[in-house]
């Protein structure tokens, strides 16, 4: 029990990974992406044929909300992992990155790919104006104000005409074909590969940040927002950047959904999906990029998966929350212990 | 934009929106009170509440047989059966605390993790707990059978006092009038305060941790469960997610009241609640929650600690 106890399948990692040399690394890093560029196919044969859910076929699980999931996680990882904000509200970009896919897709000639820069940039506003205000509050008010600001958008869309009221909007159109690969309903293989480029880019561009000043700036608010203030440290821009680049993924993953479903809704857009993305990443493992994959791959996969005990899903689903974390509430994978070390007593 | 009905009704809007607020002051001394000694939002509380609701008219439809088709009743029998009510849903709701308190909050304290491994597990109880009644109930909403005759008591000018709505604002007030006076002068109370100050000097001082903080999840949910008993009586209604936004709201008026003191949960539940009928009054109810956090991200930016966080800091539990 103690050998399990202080065995961390981060560290190990991380041991295993530095003793490669950059050849091992490439090749490494190439299978894997070969791996899940693949995946698609998993469900093909009839020995695999166990990995379609009840409701849904495997591959329209692997984009939403497997996919979904993991890149809206990865955006969250940045504002309540890196930098120790609690965002209670992430859906609201989410919504607003899906809206504007919805709006511009059906009024206007513009395809989804060119929406999608305009989607992240208006969430990244939002998140810009929204943050001006707030980010000066203590931790727990942030929750509260984000929370609501989640809620508002939410009732906004209901109650605007514009917006399509508590009907949403439908026939969002699908992304014109990229070299002769079509996406739409039947070629969900297309949404899932825009889905896994989409997490690289940001797993790329959180690694880089992470070893960069933002990175360091985002550590040393996290660890004690004070101290950080006193050595120099421009709290209150980098929280903002930290909050909209949270935001523009989240936008980013709200123009591909809506695209995807061709139909947008307020339902979709509950406080549940907020509490649901941020329960992926503590799950997994805070301020950890695969603990985080992991997380959002369990959490999205788990409640389809047991969809046959449909009326108990819900609860099976926040038992499992409690359970796992009082038994690891560092989430399964933590971050590296060196950054826990030093985090410690500070954070407190 | 309706403004006439706001000058019409000044007076009755006024008081609703007092009536309402006062059940917001009882909910949000489970946020606030737990919020003093663990610094934690303790999200399971609407839930709490929830469990409440169901609580108190469960025992007036099964244990004394009334329906929906009841006649209204008089005299000692209503007495009691009232008071039946109000104590099973005020010890539901402090049991169902204390249990929060245990599964979600107790281990993971013991080990001294981060504070979102705990929102997290409290989530994930929350999850439960409204799940397990929504299983239970399928989905339907419960009413509650109505026993009280309504009838109003007095008018001043326009303004009718339905006996109801007096039952929530002195039955409330005298509430929180005790647990104010149980706080700043019982030995209990005195230990809530001091560990609400440091964790690690009260211990050191010989105050039992584990109990303190269980007493005061049991208190606070005791407050939530009587506001859960006077919500069926006034809005004679309630679904297993009926949490959700009266504890969003309640939650709002502990921050705007300045999170963690008592008395600002006091003022902030009659100041949202008055908030939230005008606002609805104006604008239509569909921008209620809309105005409400408005209001709250306007008093955060110029009061950060609250409307009243730093006059009275000394009462802060």
């Amino acid at each position: 029990m103690a050998i399990l106890k202080n065995f961390n399948l981060r560290d190990k990692g991380a041991e295993i990974w530095e003793g490669w040399n950059r050849s091992k690394r490439t090749t490494f890093v190439f299978a894997v992406v070969g791996v899940v560029i693949l995946l698609p196919f998993a469900g093909d044969f009839s020995i695999t044929s166990f990995l379609n859910t009840p409701t849904a076929s495997y591959q329209a699980v692997l984009v939403y909300p497997v996919g979904m999931y993991i890149l809206m996680a990865l955006g969250l990882n940045i504002v309540v992992g890196k930098s120790g904000l609690l965002d209670l509200g992430y859906v609201a970009f989410f919504a607003i990155g899906a809206y504007s896919a919805a709006i511009l897709g059906t009024r206007t000639n513009l395809n989804i790919w060119e929406i999608l820069p305009i989607g992240m940039g208006l969430a990244m506003l939002s998140g810009v104006l929204l943050g001006l205000p707030t980010l000066r509050l203590r931790g727990d008010y942030l929750a509260i104000v984000t929370l609501g600001f989640g809620e508002i958008v939410r009732i906004s869309a209901i109650n605007v005409q514009s917006t399509g009221g508590p009907n949403g909007i439908g026939g969002v159109p699908n992304p014109p074909a990229v070299l002769g690969m079509k996406f739409d309903i039947n070629n969900l293989k297309g949404f899932f590969w825009i889905v896994v480029v989409m997490i690289l880019l940001v797993i790329w561009m959180i690694r880089r940040f992470t070893s960069r000043r933002p990175g360091r700036a985002w550590e040393a608010i996290r660890q004690d927002e004070d101290v950080a203030m006193l050595m120099g440290v421009p709290v209150l821009r980098y929280k903002i950047w930290s909050f909209s680049i949270g935001a523009a993924v989240g936008g980013a993953a709200g123009v591909i959904f809506a695209s995807k479903s061709m139909f947008v809704a307020p339902d979709m857009f509950t406080f549940n999906v907020s509490v649901l993305i941020l329960s992926c990443v503590v799950f997994g493992g805070m301020g950890n990029i695969w603990g985080v994959i992991l997380g959002a791959t369990i959490l999205a996969y788990l409640p389809e998966r047991i969809r046959f005990i449909s009326t108990a899903r819900q609860l099976v689903f926040g038992l499992a929350l409690v359970i796992i974390m009082n038994v690891r509430p560092d989430g399964l994978l933590p971050r590296k212990k060196r950054e826990k070390i030093t985090a410690k007593g500070a954070t407190k | 934009m309706n403004f006439s009905a706001v000058t019409g009704q000044f007076w009755s809007l006024l008081l609703a929106g007092v009536a309402i607020g006062f059940i917001y002051v009882l909910i949000s001394l489970g946020y606030t009170m737990v919020y003093g000694v663990l610094r934690l939002i303790n999200f399971a509380n609407s839930e709490i509440f929830m469990v409440g609701t169901f609580a108190s008219i469960i025992v007036s439809r099964t244990f004394f047989g009334y329906g929906d088709s009841s006649d209204t009743i008089h005299g000692f029998k209503l007495y009691y059966t009232l008071a039946a009510c109000l104590v099973a849903a005020m010890l539901m709701s402090g049991v169902t605390a204390v249990l929060v308190e245990l599964v979600a909050y107790r281990r993971l304290r013991a080990k001294g993790t981060n504070r979102l491994a705990s929102l997290i597990s409290a989530i994930g109880t929350s999850i439960v707990l409204s799940e397990g009644a929504r299983i239970l109930t399928q989905s339907r909403p419960l009413a509650s059978p109505r026993l009280l005759n309504k009838f109003f008591v007095f008018n001043i000018g326009t303004v009718g006092f339905r006996i109801d709505i007096i039952i929530v604002i002195v039955f409330a007030a005298a509430l929180f009038f005790a647990v104010d006076r149980f706080v700043n002068k019982t030995l209990l109370g005195k230990a809530i305060r001091a560990v609400s100050m440091s964790e690690d000097t009260s211990r050191l001082m010989g105050i039992n941790l584990n109990r303190v903080i269980s007493a005061t999840f049991f208190i606070g949910g005791l407050m939530t469960g009587a506001a859960a008993f006077l919500y069926d009586l006034v809005f004679e209604n309630t679904r297993f997610n009926i949490g959700f936004n009266l504890g969003l709201a309640a939650f709002t008026a502990a921050v705007l009241g300045g999170i963690g003191n008592l008395r600002g949960a006091f003022f902030g539940g009659i100041t949202l609640g008055i908030i939230e009928v005008f606002a609805a009054a104006i604008f239509g109810a569909q921008w209620q929650a809309v105005t409400v956090f408005v209001v709250l991200v306007l008093v955060l930016l110029f009061k950060p600690n609250g409307l009243f966080g730093e006059a009275i800091q000394q009462s802060r539990v």
